[in-house]
């Protein structure tokens, strides 16, 4: 047991290890930096300078190698843009990125879990097939363009909701966040709303499925057998076990919110940690883009590694396939 | 009548059950035909910049020039015609598309294959990198690879590739392992035929139906993920101009209530996108036993 932890601890930093110098090579291949942030008119000893400062007239593995040990040392390197500590950067804007995904999984959720139970429970019905249809639908709508929608439809032509920004921030418990505040719950909606588009597709379909299963088992025969109401055979017996394989698929898939709301931060001008990456792509940011990777990656890495660890607890078949390794 | 005329007949008996899908398969041919055909079925040229003027910016559909030019979904920001520019749009992200997912497929295959042939170390390295990948969502993958290496036609091409191979490997592999435990792959291994044939020959043709659907599924996620990078500015270059980047160059004006300029690529893409997810999905539904 302990053995195949510690594997699997040794192949996640190899994974990062692997990741860093696959990332810090290749955004330090593209373009050049100096060129976007020099004046034009600077002369050659002012570009060389510059050159100098930022430690570009090494070679890449000797930048690598100092980048590798800063970075052991909680130091991802400074913007070139901002002149400030890259993860200070990327720390700042991470909260309007987990409040973002945070509420939009709140409302794929509330939104998903019935209509998934109920088109599991009559899969027959005219209203179950076009919730699938309907899935299937939301699947296939392209994020980024659905968020133009929104705002095209609910901002300008209604002018019911602001389109960008985060709004007013509000504190509560200590915790700051526009969810506190009428005015930033008007602008985190739609942007959640269309970051939450793509997940309530695939939770209809999880839910759906999940009935499907719980519905043949014996304990729902016997139920009906004991004369309990179909209400409470939906909300008590199907509900509570759909809840266990949903639980889980969802703490993964909010890795993967926080990822695809890079589309819905730009749409919507959100301040969030997905808007910094796409702007500093475009300024050739190469410490910030390095950093943010670097992060998400190993977020991902150890995110993949808890719930594998956490199987290995609840599922004695994986624990067992995992020592035969 | 052939054998294989009689395997279509059945694929199309069992296929033809679900008339949404029928109709999901009539659509998509027609936008592949729309697209392969682009320069004959479009209006006008919408890259030809003697027939495209500023004058005709931002017409709305509908509308006529004053040679008496009828653009039925209006003009973008540069005067071209929006439903020639869609036309050749789809032509851009159908190919990328398709490419990325027939490259991917062989790559995925040859890897899940092997792997399920030779078992070992090698199918345990394999198959731990299959499940690393698609530990990541893919268009964190995708980011990470553009941001890397930058922008352009082939990139993002190998970025879609490299999203998308790990599914086709997984289903390749999974597949192949039950394959070889029948009694056809002993017969062939006494008759000493070489790995190579044993794999591709015998193997990979009866893998062909689940990664078929895989297939399906992957190229409508890799046309819509290609547009989102696009729009992103960090897919296709504008010298390309796939449905992502209408859609993005729509988004400049969307403010001053212009909205035929991004929201008819995006119905286009939609179409597109949801039609070959319709087909894929009655395709997954047939070949699943468990249905059957």
């Amino acid at each position: 047991m302990l053995e195949y932890i510690l594997k699997r601890f040794g192949q996640s930093f190899l994974v990062l290890f692997i990741m860093s110098i696959l990332v810090f090579v290749g955004v330090n291949l593209v373009g050049d930096p100096v060129e976007m942030l020099i004046n034009p008119e600077a002369d050659q000893a002012e570009v060389e300078r510059v050159i100098r400062e930022l430690g570009l007239d090494k070679p890449v593995s000797e930048q690598y190698w100092y980048f590798l040990t800063n970075a052991l040392e909680g130091d991802l390197g400074s913007s070139f843009i901002y002149n400030e500590p890259a993860l200070k950067l990327i720390l700042q804007r991470m909260p309007a990125t987990l409040e973002l995904a945070l509420f939009s999984l709140f409302i794929s959720l509330i939104i998903a879990i019935p209509l998934g139970i109920y088109a599991g429970y009559k899969p027959n019905s005219k209203a179950s097939k076009t919730i699938m249809a309907g899935s299937i639908l939301g699947f296939s709508m392209p994020t980024f363009w659905v968020g133009i929608i929104f705002i095209m439809f609910f901002a300008v032509y209604l002018g019911w909701l602001p389109s960008t920004g985060r709004g007013e921030i509000g504190s509560f418990l200590g915790i700051e966040s526009s969810l506190f505040t009428l005015n930033g719950l008007s602008h985190v909606f739609l942007p959640a709303l269309n970051l939450a588009l793509f997940k309530i597709s695939s939770v209809i379909r999880l839910t759906r499925a999940g009935t499907r299963e719980i519905i043949l088992q014996d304990y729902i025969t016997f139920a009906r057998a004991k004369g309990l109401s179909e209400k409470r055979i939906v909300l008590v017996h199907i509900l509570k076990n759909i809840l266990i394989p949903i639980v889980t698929v969802i703490g993964l898939e909010f890795g993967s919110l926080i990822a695809f709301s890079t589309v819905t931060e730009t749409v919507f001008a959100w301040p969030g940690m997905g808007k910094l990456i796409i702007d500093s792509i475009y300024n050739l940011d190469r410490p910030v883009i390095v950093a943010y990777l670097m992060i998400i990656v190993t977020f991902f890495v150890f995110l993949n590694l808890a719930v594998d660890i956490l199987y290995t607890f609840l599922d004695p078949r994986v624990r067992l396939k995992g020592m035969n390794q | 009548m052939s054998s294989r005329d009689q395997n279509f007949k059945n694929f199309w008996r069992d296929f033809s059950v679900n008339k949404i899908a029928v109709f999901a398969l009539f659509i998509f041919l027609s936008i592949l035909f729309v697209a392969i055909f682009a320069p004959l079925v479009s209006p006008t040229d919408p890259y030809d910049l003697n027939s495209v003027s500023i004058m005709n910016s931002r017409m709305p559909p509908m509308s006529e020039d004053f040679a008496g030019n009828l653009y039925v979904l209006g003009t973008d920001g540069a005067g071209r015609d929006m439903l020639s520019a869609i036309f050749y749009g789809l032509r851009v992200s159908l190919g990328v598309g398709v490419l990325s997912g027939v490259f991917a497929l062989i790559i995925g295959s040859i890897f899940g294959i092997s792997a399920a042939f030779f078992r070992g170390k090698y199918e345990t390295i394999i198959m731990r990198i299959v499940d690393i990948q698609l530990s990541f969502p893919s268009i964190l993958v995708a980011l990470i690879i553009l941001a890397a290496f930058g922008k352009g036609v082939e990139k993002t091409i190998i970025a879609l590739i490299l999203v998308q191979w790990a599914y086709y490997a997984r289903t390749a592999r999974a597949s192949a392992l039950v394959e070889i435990n029948k009694e056809y792959i002993d017969s062939a291994r006494c008759l000493a035929f070489s790995n190579t044939r044993i794999m591709f020959k015998h193997i990979l043709p009866n893998c062909l139906a689940p990664l078929i659907v895989v297939g399906t599924l992957q190229t409508a996620h890799a046309i819509s993920l290609e547009a989102t990078l696009s729009f992103l500015g960090l897919g296709l270059p504008i010298t390309e101009p796939s449905l992502g980047l209408l859609i993005g160059n729509g988004f400049e004006y969307m403010y001053s209530g212009d909205f035929w300029i991004s929201i008819f690529p995006g119905i286009a893409l939609l179409i597109t996108v949801a039609s070959i997810n319709l087909v894929g999905d009655h395709l997954r539904d047939m070949f699943n036993p468990r249905l059957q």
